[in-house]
């Protein structure tokens, strides 16, 4: 078997040895220096077996905290987590193609991926007028972060969208901790043009980019390239099960708060200002999103009743944080012309799970009603129905 | 630990710098130490307080021990020569010298797991020690050696039995826990006991043994057999090694061309190629091969298929790029072991299946297991037909290679599933040999039935991974079902 290993043609000699050692030298120079120079990664992201060999995932990949039982990598690469989204298909001459927006509450946390919110609103076949089906897409994302919902946005309109909707939160504006997510600060690039093409109010200096040298970018690129390869490897697992992310055992949520006023900083029971909160977000959403109907929703939220319930809606919602942004956008919904809806107080405090906006698969399918009926109402008449007014 | 890219990487640079540079003198000893240590710096971590210390000890200290008995007697009695006692020697320094270790920052320590025990307790147990060697080797003359041998294989096998038994294995990790003053109720043998090599120890131990019951073991010095048991490449997963063509080889060390670039060249690709196949083919396919959790979770016939496939191919280039690995850095350093895999999966019948799958293990199970049952029938007053001996055989040993994984139910009923596979194509064989015999005028047809057995083959040997991969009955009955398209 190992013959031509053992006896070669001609004996190896130390001649050989300096060859092969030289030849590999440069062959590394070589394909590093043109993937540097080339700067292949865009192209290569998109490249995927996803809706090829493989069916398209239903939400975007994300691993979670015990990666070893999860069908599904987190990375920081936009263009590869949409490629392998069942987004990336090519679209139907009768879909109406309707991208949804969020955190892991709309992402589904501790819920299959069949049961998230855009299968749901999908299994309801909602139908326009003119005869299109409603096809929802899941490209909400864990962590209440807009600038990163804005990253994700600005890839996903190339899959040509007929609607977004976007769930948002107040935690969701809050600027700081945009600026630290992996997501942002890995993809530049993406954040750059944000600012140069939609004008998005924040400097690329209020972000602490990582500083690679050559080698530094080198290790990053190859890392990069190691998670393209494992996200397309798991595709063999999202095929055979249809499942992504471990779902583990989670402790209820607790209907007592401690009793901690405070929020991002600010001072307690002084309502928030515009300035506070980052809804700059919002417009560059509309300039992204263009011609094409955006609407913006406040997410439901679980509603606490027990111990400091006077004074907290829940652990993530101080009463006088939340009452004035949700006074706030409704303010600024009507003077810039956003599509918005408010349904913080949408369902009953049975549906939550394990965190405020985490809500069980009976809840999504509400909010899946609730969406759907408020789309197609608004594709129809051009208003957003009664749930907003 | 296992082999990761960073400790490759250092062995090839200690293997190169061996022989490029070392003198020859030194290259039995550089062996013999590097082993030894070895022997600790792979134990992984352990739970119950230095016991990552004392299994790696008690591996060394019983390889001794077995080489008192097994030596040859002179005048009917053992004798230590000034070899053997150097070697004692160095062996109880580096001991000594590991121990003391623990006088160093835990950062510093890259040899032991953990810290190691306090020096006094460990000169008190190597004191012990010394004193039962010399006792044994005393009293094991020669009219006594045999017996002792069988006890000896015995006690072997006995530890093996309780390692092996998940049952057993949690008593004694709970038993070890209470003794040292922890929660017994977290026993748990993967993190309490897990005795790095052992699996391997034992057979190459057994293999010494028996060999002197038979009378065919050469002389062998302390150092010799020491390196042979804990050969570094070899230590944590084979191949598994025969004494006397190792115990060659550390001969010829001295009269190797350190220089030679034909070994170096093959060494080093082959070192390539078992870190191609084990860390980028067999790591690619581990992510959707199947295991207990994917095989409930899976949703259709094609999808179980493929994960199945995918376990099969990955357990392939998962054991035999590690097998290159360990071949490839034990040819750098002089010592060629015998091969382990021979393209498997393209065999034509399951028998040939089994000679070129895990190689040295088949080969050990047939010299200590199959001949000596089989020719044992074959002197039996009653003697039985040929087929039930070939029955019994074939199946007393596949039981042995599934229970050598581990005992259970499962690997119980992998060996069976290959005991019955073997005897088939025996009876098989027996019935069409004229028939086959034919086939070798027609090389088309002849090509085409060779095809059909590999394909065949391969898919009785995946089928029977079901059995090997999975940790209980439902859960192998289950994706049976699934693969025939039944209980999605």
């Amino acid at each position: 078997m190992w013959g031509w290993l053992i006896h070669p043609e001609k004996p190896y000699t130390w001649g050989f040895i300096g060859r092969v050692g030289l030849k590999a030298m440069i062959l590394f120079i070589i394909a590093n220096g043109l993937f540097m120079v080339l700067q292949p990664m865009d192209f290569i992201s998109r490249l995927s077996l996803y809706n090829v060999v493989f069916d398209g995932r239903v939400r975007l990949p994300y691993a979670g905290s015990d990666s070893s039982q999860s069908y599904a990598v987190t990375m920081d690469n936009i263009p590869a987590m949409i490629a392998s989204h069942q987004v990336a298909r090519p679209k139907a001459d009768d879909e109406f193609r309707v991208l949804i927006l969020g955190n892991s509450g709309i992402w589904g946390f501790l819920l299959p991926p069949q049961q998230t919110l855009a299968p749901q609103l999908n299994d309801m076949n909602y139908l326009l007028a003119d005869g299109r089906r409603v096809v929802a897409y899941n490209l909400a994302y864990p962590l209440p972060l807009t600038l990163r919902d804005l990253l994700l946005l600005d890839e996903a309109m190339r899959y040509e969208p007929d609607m977004v909707v976007w769930l948002v939160s107040m935690t969701s504006f809050f600027l700081p901790s945009q600026f630290v997510d992996t997501m942002v600060i890995n993809n530049r690039d993406g954040v750059s043009q944000l600012i140069d093409n939609y004008e998005l109010a924040i400097s690329l200096s209020d972000i602490k980019f990582p500083e690679h040298n050559f080698f530094g970018q080198l290790a990053s690129s190859q890392q990069v390239l190691a998670e393209l390869y494992r996200n397309q490897l798991y595709g063999m697992m999202w095929q055979s099960t249809e499942s992504d992310l471990f779902i583990e055992a989670y402790a209820p949520l607790s209907n007592d708060l401690e009793e901690d006023v405070t929020w991002g900083g600010f001072e307690p029971f002084v309502p928030l200002v515009e300035d506070n909160l980052f809804f700059n977000v919002v417009d560059v959403g509309y300039t992204i999103s263009g011609d094409i109907p955006l609407i913006v929703i406040t997410q439901p939220m679980f509603i606490a009743t027990g111990a400091n319930s006077d004074v907290l809606y829940n652990n993530d919602a101080p009463r006088w944080a939340f009452d004035s942004y949700r006074a706030l956008f409704t303010q600024l919904a009507p003077q810039r012309n956003w599509h918005y809806c408010d349904l913080w107080d949408a369902l009953p405090n049975e549906f939550y799970t394990d965190t405020p906006f985490h809500i069980n698969s009976e809840g999504t399918g509400e909010l899946a009603r609730i969406i759907g009926e408020m789309m197609t109402d608004y594709m129809e008449f051009g208003y957003l129905g009664r749930e907003c007014e | 630990m296992t082999f990761n890219l960073t400790l490759i990487a250092i062995f090839m640079v200690f293997g190169w710098t061996y022989s490029l540079v070392l003198p020859r003198a030194w290259r039995g000893w550089a062996l013999f130490i590097a082993s030894v240590v070895a022997v600790y710096a792979l134990q992984p971590p352990l739970l119950i307080r230095h016991m990552d210390f004392i299994l790696p000890t008690a591996t060394l200290l019983l390889v001794v021990i077995v080489w008192v008995v097994t030596a040859p007697r002179i005048g009917g009695k053992f004798r230590w020569s000034q070899a053997d006692l150097i070697t004692v020697g160095m062996l109880l320094i580096i001991i000594m010298g590991l121990s003391l270790l623990r006088l160093l920052p835990e950062s510093l320590n890259l040899f032991t797991a953990s810290r190691p025990p306090e020096t006094l307790p460990v000169m008190v147990v190597l004191a012990i020690f010394a004193v039962v060697t010399v006792g044994m080797g005393a009293l094991t003359t020669q009219s006594r050696q045999r017996r002792v041998l069988s006890i000896f294989i015995l006690v072997i096998i006995g530890v093996f039995i309780i390692l092996k038994t998940e049952a057993l294995a949690v008593a004694l990790s709970g038993w070890l826990r209470e003794q040292t003053g922890r929660d017994s109720t977290l026993a748990n043998p993967l993190t309490d006991l897990n005795w790095l090599g052992f699996s391997y120890v034992a057979f190459r131990l057994i293999h010494v043994l028996r060999d002197r019951q038979m009378g065919k073991l050469p002389d062998i010095s302390l150092r010799d057999m020491l390196t042979y048991i804990v050969f570094f490449p070899s230590l944590t997963a084979g191949p598994i090694d025969r004494v006397e063509r190792f115990a060659d080889d550390m001969t010829a060390l001295k009269e190797m061309n350190g220089r030679d670039p034909a070994r170096l060249v093959e060494a080093t690709a082959r070192i390539f190629i078992g870190i191609f196949k084990k860390f980028v083919v067999a790591d690619s396919l581990a992510l959707f091969a199947l295991n207990a959790i994917n095989a409930e979770q899976t949703i259709n016939a094609g999808g179980t298929w493929v994960l199945l496939y995918a376990y099969a191919f990955r357990l392939f280039f998962d054991f035999s790029g590690y097998s290159d690995i360990a071949i490839g850095i034990g040819l750098l350093f002089g010592v060629r072991l015998p091969e382990n895999f021979n393209r498997p999966y393209l065999k034509n019948s399951i028998t040939a299946f089994w000679q070129s799958w895990h190689i040295t293990l088949s080969n050990w199970v047939r010299f200590y297991i199959f001949s000596p049952l089989t020719r044992a029938m074959l002197r039996w007053k009653r003697r039985p037909s040929s087929n039930i001996i070939a029955l019994i055989g074939l199946m007393a040993t596949m039981m042995i290679i599934g229970l050598w994984h581990g005992i259970s139910l499962t690997f119980f009923i992998w060996g069976v599933w290959h005991g019955v596979g073997l005897f088939i194509h025996k009876l098989w064989s027996d019935r069409t040999r004229k028939w086959y015999n034919q086939f070798k005028k027609k090389e088309g047809q002849l090509r085409l039935w060779n095809l059909v057995g590999m394909v065949f083959t391969f898919h009785f040997v995946v089928l029977g991974w079901v059995w090997f991969a999975l940790p209980d009955m439902t859960i192998a009955l289950t994706v049976f079902g699934k693969l025939i398209g039944v209980g999605f």
